[in-house]
């Protein structure tokens, strides 16, 4: 039997090339291209006057300075709106080069390109803006307030403006036993990805070819805007990703200005041309996300079992929108959690300031739903003086009412919001058994009396993950018997090459070393859609294991015709297709391949054998009718809606009584996924997500200043956790609720430990301190001034009526 | 993040770099570059010309006698951190130097250099200071000795003259029956203090309070050192701590930025003050336990 590979804890294939620094990314390519450094606006709003370039263009090593008068055609047109939506009424994206006002501190204004990036970054210095200062609006308290516009032409700075609902929550609030009314807020955090962004451009004039590579998570994304914004074919592009050093989010927008000025210039100039984005560009011209305000309304028995639920946020969408409302959307439906809900309405307002865009970070408006819905459950669970699972297992969903639909609300892919299978009570029964939840309190009370305040924090979410529209996946068995596979969607580190492999071995017969995957090229695979919203496994995943069912059929058939034998009575062993119960009846799939493949030229040993004169019935024609040469198969997996992930967090803190910095004692995670392709890859997602969970609970926010200047726009000050700050280790268990919707019940993993982070350490800390929490991030400081505060001033912050 | 345009010299002989320096004063010295280098490349400075002293090999040493530990303008944080002798010497070194940055900044980064950056929130200017340290600094006219009390005389500034490379630095011995401690408090493991201190203690010859010298970081623009010896006339409890912590307040000016407000500062104070301080006396009785038994 050939080993099972899927559930597996195989060692990652990509981490010896990724791990030695033998990865490739975008700026180890063409060492010979021409670099280019960008003019950013250094106002957070202004106009501008005038752009004096002269002084640029004597300087020796320059070939090239670029304002917004330059752009033509498609170009000089606003970047694309990526995701269009109705309620989006006042959508606006940027220029790739800023035409006449700029909205953020680090918007690009103009582009030098130059012998290197050093000579590039002089001129950029050379070239004078006058700029014309307008009022800039920072912070959600700002957008609200309206008293200045970001953009002239959108009232009261708001974007979108949305609600959904269901049943009747205000009649329910209002005759429920008890409410509970209270606000919350979220700080802007952002992606940080180890490799900024990155693009390089080939223009081949003689074959009237562009290659692109870019540090992107949609290389189709990407070569569709190419193509568009130069007015050249499709089928002129090609985009490959690179390695690609981390994207969480940031890099599935596109095109960045830089991704089409790139091409451009490298058309025009003829030459290669290379952008690396450097880290304070990364601070402040790529995106952030979090930034919200919330509202809470809620109504619950004596139980606390929620009556109704109305909730109302502030969403800081930055300077503009070129992905639509898709984090709102998020935050408003996935808010809901684990949770039966008999009625909910949320409205939000999707708000323009003067800063860096917002779109999605790992986790994409989840935190912040979690947030809110996970505070919610705290705040009953203390108000009824009941524990805080109990409160939780309450509202649960239970297992037997799956499928479960939320209304009539409608998801970020614009499909019901419809759960597909998950065990929330389970789940809750292992994570209190990881940290032994039920003695906890007696721990508390004893550190209490040593002076020591130690708190735990719980945290619930449901993941919607895998949404489509659709991957697809190619396999192809060479003559060599080496299996290689290529899907579209590309990868950022998550360990695509070894997952997509072990569902290959499992999936055709063949040895796990024999299979090699391909991702994010669009030579390979011209239709594909990106890596996000934890999708990679569900889509692409299930899309190779129907394209090596498709090629497995295809083997097995040419076997049967030449073994004479029935298919059913075949086996594929470790690459060998074989008579069950006859072994030594047998052939390899790399003669299979060579036998796939009529022949009129015999290349080497093994494709002699499929040559004109060496096989063929002279009856029939090579290849059959309605068959094709080669031995492959492709298949596309496009799902009716999302699956659900879900899992359970629960942190243990210690804070100091003197300093209020918080130590992190214990961490425990259950995590349901659906089905594991590989343990290993999961709990490495896991880790990496609770990581940044920490560092946007504890430890990073974007400081921005009233005049819009980001005030941390470094690893200095921008306080990203380092190994010291997060747990030495993380108690993990799995759960294992198949998704039905897809064919191997695989559900996403990638965003899922990050989700939770805020929601448990507020609740920890709140459970260590006696107070309410209701902002995070929280630093010592922070904390320190609400001690001050709780200790001269008892009133709560909620209103209990 | 590229430097701009400037030239580069790498000096052989201390002499060389004397002579360039001379001649080009608006030229800036490289040893570790640690603080140089990224503050060149995010274009928040321009240097002209770079002088390199990295292949001086008289600058790179490690002295510990009795006396004291006298290090060179190229020995780094990791060498004398991981100096037996010098530590033995000089507890303080050890202690402090834990706190410098990460290990990988250790590596490359001087404890001269760091000296002469002269950053309040920098830990090697305060333990110079609360050490009665001396630095040493050569020019074509020839060397000098500042006394750190007279080096450190703004934010980022020293007493040092155009043309004067800071050579090497010295430290005296720890008295017998004195004790030392070191802490602070980061936002992360290896970043700047939010707040810091260093404390020298000195018993009697019964073991009573002789001295207490503390040594703030990160709550003054430069490195400041409060004697609290009168702080303690009758040993040490929780109502002087407190009493000390107050005291050394009134010295310091800790301000608010993005990480921590001032009032958090000034509570970091007082908390390591008492921490600190029963550490240093915790220190000193061992030592003079280990003195007497010797």
């Amino acid at each position: 039997m050939t080993t099972k590979m899927m559930g597996e804890p195989v060692a990652r294939v990509e981490d010896d090339r990724l791990v030695t620094g033998r990865g490739r990314y975008a700026d180890d390519l063409a060492p010979e291209a021409l670099e280019m450094a960008v003019l950013r606006s250094p106002h957070a709003h202004a106009r501008i006057v005038s752009i004096d370039v002269d002084a640029v263009l004597d300087v020796a090593g320059v070939h090239a300075v670029y304002t917004y008068e330059d752009l033509e055609g498609a170009l000089a047109e606003p970047l694309p709106l990526l995701i269009p939506h109705p309620n989006l009424t006042h959508g606006r994206t940027q220029y790739a080069l800023a035409k006449d006002e700029v909205n953020y501190v680090g918007e690009a204004i103009a582009i030098v390109i130059a012998d290197n990036r050093y000579l590039a970054e002089d001129a950029v210095g050379l070239i004078e803006v006058q700029y014309e200062f307008l009022p800039p609006v920072v912070g959600i308290d700002a957008a609200r307030a309206a008293e200045n516009l970001v953009h002239d032409d959108v009232p009261g700075n708001v974007a979108a403006t949305m609600e959904q609902s269901f049943g009747d929550p205000e009649a329910d609030i209002g005759g429920a036993p008890h409410r509970l009314t209270f606000d919350l807020e979220i700080e802007r955090s952002a992606c940080m990805p180890m490799e900024g962004r990155g693009t390089v451009a080939r223009w081949d004039p003689d074959l009237k070819r562009m290659s692109v590579w870019s540090s992107t998570q949609t290389s189709t994304g990407v070569r569709a805007a190419v193509a568009t914004k130069l007015g050249l074919d499709l089928s002129q592009v090609d985009v490959i990703t690179p390695d690609v050093g981390g994207g969480f989010g940031v890099k599935i927008v596109h095109p960045w200005p830089e991704e089409v000025l790139v091409p451009m210039a490298a058309k025009v100039l003829g030459r290669p041309v290379k952008f690396t984005e450097d880290r304070r560009e990364h601070f402040i011209s790529s995106a952030h996300e979090r930034g919200q305000q919330q509202h809470i309304d809620v109504g619950f028995d004596d139980d606390g079992r929620i009556l109704g639920l109305s909730v109302q946020f502030w969403h800081d969408n930055g300077a503009y929108t070129p992905y639509g409302l898709i984090v709102p959307i998020i935050t408003s439906t996935q808010l809901i959690g684990p949770y039966k809900l008999p009625s909910y309405r949320v409205v939000f307002q999707s708000l323009y300031t003067n800063t860096v865009i917002v779109t999605p970070y790992r986790g994409a408006g989840r935190p912040q739903g979690v947030f809110a819905m996970e505070r919610t459950m705290d705040a009953i669970a203390a108000y009824l003086g009941k524990d805080r699972t109990e409160v939780r297992e309450v509202n649960f969903i239970q297992p037997d009412e799956f499928p479960y639909a939320h209304g009539e609300l409608s998801f970020q892919d614009g499909r019901p919001l419809i759960y597909d299978s998950g065990n929330y009570p389970e789940m809750m029964r292992k994570a209190k058994a990881l940290v032994d939840w039920d003695e906890f309190e007696k721990v508390r009370d004893e550190a209490r009396a040593e002076g020591r305040k130690v708190g735990i924090g719980i945290a619930c979410y449901v993941e919607g993950t895998g949404v489509g529209p659709y991957e697809g996946g190619h396999v192809q068995i060479e003559t060599s018997g080496k299996v290689k596979v290529s899907t579209g969607l590309t990868t950022q580190g998550q360990g695509h090459e070894t997952a997509f492999a072990q569902i290959v071995a499992d999936e055709l017969g063949v040895r796990f070393e024999d299979i090699q995957v391909v991702t994010g090229d669009t030579r390979r695979s011209p239709y594909s859609v990106g890596t996000f919203a934890s999708r990679a496994a569900v889509m692409s995943g299930s899309a190779v294991a129907l394209a090596a069912r498709a090629a497995k059929a295809k083997a097995l058939r040419l076997a049967a015709d030449a073994l004479e034998v029935d298919v059913d009575d075949l086996e594929i062993v470790d690459g060998i297709v074989r008579v069950k119960g006859a072994p030594a009846s047998q052939i390899a799939l790399g003669t299979l391949a060579v036998l796939s493949n009529p022949l009129r030229y015999a290349f080497d040993e093994a494709s002699r054998a499929a040559t004109q004169f060496a096989v063929g019935d002279p009856t029939k024609p090579p290849v059959a009718e309605d068959d094709e040469p080669g031995l492959e198969g492709k298949d596309y997996y496009s799902p009716m809606r999302s699956t659900f992930a879900s899992g359970i967090h629960i942190v243990i803190v210690e804070t100091d009584p003197e300093t209020a910095e918080v130590s992190i004692l214990k961490y425990a995670v259950v995590h349901d996924c659906g089905t594991l392709i590989n343990p290993r890859i999961v709990e490495g997602q896991v880790h990496g997500g609770v990581a940044q969970g920490v560092g946007g609970a504890l430890y990073e926010r974007m400081a921005y200043d009233e005049t819009g200047q980001l005030q941390n726009a470094s690893f200095m000050d921008f306080l990203m956790p380092y190994v010291t700050e997060v747990p030495e280790s993380i108690e993990i268990d799995h759960l294992e609720t198949p998704s039905p919707l897809n064919p191997l019940g695989l559900k996403g993993a990638g965003e899922a430990g990050v989700i939770p982070g805020a929601a448990a350490f507020a609740s920890a800390i709140e459970d260590a301190e006696n107070f309410t929490i209701t902002s995070m991030p929280i630093s010592p400081s922070e904390l320190y001034a609400l001690r001050l505060s709780k200790a001269t001033d008892t009133a709560t912050e909620r209103t209990n009526t | 993040m590229k430097p701009a345009a400037f030239t580069f010299q790498r000096p052989t002989e201390l002499s060389e770099a004397l002579a360039a320096y001379a001649a080009n004063p608006g030229a800036k010295i490289l040893a570790g570059g640690q603080s140089l280098i990224p503050l060149m490349s995010m274009r928040l400075t321009t240097v002209s010309e770079l002088i390199d002293i990295n292949g001086i090999g008289e600058l790179s040493f490690i002295e510990a006698s009795e006396a004291g530990v006298r290090f060179g303008a190229l020995a780094r944080h990791a060498e004398l951190h991981a100096h037996e002798e010098a530590r033995r010497v000089q507890p303080m070194l050890h202690a402090a130097l834990s706190h410098v940055a990460h290990a990988t900044i250790r590596n490359r980064g001087t404890t001269v250099g760091s000296i002469v950056h002269a950053d309040a929130s920098g830990e090697m200017p305060v333990v110079l200071t609360l050490l009665g340290g001396t630095l040493t600094v050569a020019s074509t006219e020839g060397r000098r000795e500042i006394a750190a009390d007279d080096l450190f005389i703004g934010p980022l500034e020293t007493a040092l003259e155009s043309g004067e490379i800071a050579v090497e630095a010295f430290v005296p011995a720890l008295p017998a029956r004195h004790g030392i401690a070191f802490d602070e408090i980061a936002r992360r493991h290896g970043d700047y203090a939010l707040c810091g201190l260093g404390v020298v203690l000195g018993l009697t010859e019964d073991g009573g309070i002789e001295s207490v010298r503390a040594g703030y970081i990160s709550v003054t623009e430069t490195p400041i050192v409060v004697d609290l010896t009168e702080c303690f006339p009758d040993g040490i409890d929780a109502s002087s701590l407190v009493a000390a912590g107050e005291k050394a307040l009134e010295q310091l000016e800790p301000e608010g930025d993005i990480h921590a407000s001032a009032e958090y500062r000034a509570q970091l104070a007082r908390t390591l003050t008492a921490r600190v301080i029963t550490a240093a006396h915790a220190d000193a009785k061992a030592r003079l336990f280990q003195e007497v038994t010797a």
